[in-house]
């Protein structure tokens, strides 16, 4: 009997377990998925907590719920992969031998990488990437009296690189409706040129902030924090006040790809960016944010990586070549406040340009341009996560490889599609 | 595709004056590009940084982060926001003659 083990059962993990499960003879292969704990949140949820939107148990499920029958799920922690030796190595000093591995261990905030962060951390400085940090931070807003809201991004890569541009849109319209908005300054720190990376989206997505009147800062990176006088201090000698800092530390990659001598400097796997085959052990492969691959650390990238690498896997177990498929595809929607959203699409090579999804011309989406349907299309994606997508499902009409079609590239200083007017 | 002149070199360059063909870059090309960046001139400090960068980019086709110079022992972030003021990893990229950063998608 020979073994295929999985290391993370979150999204890239347990989408693989179900996808390789009807692929691989049961005769044959033994599938192994290990985590830590057996509770998987639905990632985007974190971002409506801290509003009141959800609650923690709106968003949590077990993870054993997920996986398919003849698939076993170990709980422990792991102390390190021993590629050499084809093993995973627990706490407990047991072993598990595997012939082929995944790792899908994903990225986590790590706020002790910035001095000075964790001295005024869930007091006046707040994350919402974790279950607790978007709970903490849901009861500080609700009794925020006013003063300087600053959003920060600590340093790039992040896990789903829109969410904070989300949470200042979603802040401005909370604070409105509340009739708050006058007594809080928003500001927008960030390491990047503009609101987003790519030129055309960060054009429409900074005229948002513009619009919903949030100050940015850019190319600031922090060098500390200075929590007892409130500042963030730049390595540039520029300092930003605030009296609530909702920050997204640094990302990294899990501490068990350090240990295991594997990671790159943010503990992400070197992977191959076509193939998803580590770029050092050909029996081990990656998935979603433990990856280093150049796209978006999001839910929807690992699901078009699913597809791609479960055939590669399967490749790799017959002994054919791989198929260099994975174009960094990349989908996500942008809730952009007042009940719409904007969709996003893109992959290595193109970035999110306007045009209409899935459709070319009836769309019925709207990219790069707030809509109401693509904000129903958040919602409904709650539904499609657990139902659909973690299951190993296809979503109708959208492969795991971008199309063009649809798309439109707009000309040279024309005005930006952001605006919601 | 849009072209600049250097001196007696041509080079292909992107929207915000990246090089596009890391082959066209030349240590005149580098110093020009540096001029423009209000770097008026290249010391042994930024090349020892630009040559590390170039030795990188060349061995896995991406542009090192600031996190990666700062583990590396040839520099650390401080030293690099006082050699390049601004944004040390976009300047030291674009000076070097390699593509934007692409560590933020």
């Amino acid at each position: 009997m020979k073994r295929l083990a999985i290391l993370g059962a979150g999204t890239g993990g347990t989408i693989m377990a179900n996808l390789l499960r009807r692929r691989l003879r049961k005769s044959e292969w033994a599938i192994t998925i290990v985590d830590r704990d057996n509770e998987h949140y639905y990632q985007p949820g974190f971002l409506f907590m801290p509003f009141g939107f959800y609650k923690r148990e709106d968003i949590v499920k077990p993870r054993s719920k997920f996986l398919p029958r003849g698939v076993e799920f170990i709980v422990a922690e792991v102390d390190r992969i021993n590629p050499a030796a084809n093993e995973v190595v627990f706490q407990d000093g047991s072993a598990l031998a595997y012939d082929y591995l995944i790792v899908a261990t994903g990225a986590d905030i790590v706020p002790s990488e910035t001095p000075g962060m964790l001295d005024g951390w869930r007091d006046t400085i707040f994350d919402f990437y974790t279950p607790d940090g978007a709970a903490a931070l849901a009861a500080k807003l609700k009794a925020f009296p006013g003063g300087r809201l600053v959003i920060h991004v600590n340093e790039t890569p992040i896990k789903c690189p829109v969410a904070p541009l989300e949470f200042a849109f979603f802040c401005d319209w909370c604070l409105r409706r509340h009739h708050r908005r006058e007594n809080i300054d928003l500001i927008y720190v960030t390491p990047l040129d503009g609101a987003f990376t790519k030129p055309v989206a960060s054009k429409a997505l900074g005229a948002l902030l513009d619009e919903k009147r949030v100050q940015m800062v850019t190319d600031f990176n922090a060098e500390r924090i200075d929590a007892a006088a409130r500042k963030i201090v730049g390595y540039d000698g520029r300092e930003v006040p605030y009296d609530l800092l909702v920050t997204v530390p640094t990302n990294m990659g899990s501490e068990m790809i350090e240990r295991s001598g594997m990671g790159d400097e943010f503990r992400f796997l070197p992977t191959d960016p076509n193939t998803l085959r580590s770029k050092k052990y050909g029996n081990v492969f990656a998935i979603g944010d433990a990856t280093d691959v150049p796209t978006s650390k999001a839910g929807s990238v690992a699901h078009f990586q699913a597809e791609i690498l479960a055939g590669n896997v399967v490749r790799a177990i017959e002994g054919r070549p791989l198929e260099p498929a994975f174009d960094g595809h990349s989908n996500c929607f942008v809730e952009s406040g007042r009940g719409k959203a904007i969709l996003i699409d893109f992959n290595y090579d193109v970035e999110p340009l306007p045009g209409r999804f899935p459709f070319p011309v009836v769309g019925p989406m709207s990219l790069l341009k707030p809509s109401r349907i693509n904000h129903w299309g958040k919602l409904a994606f709650r539904w499609i996560y657990w139902h659909i997508l973690l299951r190993g499902r296809p979503i109708p009409f959208v492969p795991a490889r971008m199309k063009m079609a649809g798309k439109k590239r707009p000309a040279e200083g024309s005005t930006p599609t952001g605006r919601t007017k | 595709m849009p072209q600049r002149q250097f001196g007696p070199a041509t080079v292909d360059i992107d929207e915000e004056g990246f090089l596009t063909d890391f082959s066209q870059w030349t240590r005149e090309v580098a110093a020009a590009i540096a001029k423009e960046e209000g770097i008026a001139e290249l010391t042994p400090a930024h090349w020892k940084i630009i040559e590390y960068m170039q030795k990188e980019f060349k061995e896995n086709g991406q542009v090192p982060s600031i996190r990666k110079l700062n583990k590396s022992g040839v520099t650390s972030t401080k030293e690099l926001y006082g050699l390049f003021p601004g944004g040390p990893a976009k300047k030291a990229a674009k000076i070097s003659g390699m593509k934007k950063p692409e560590g933020c998608v």
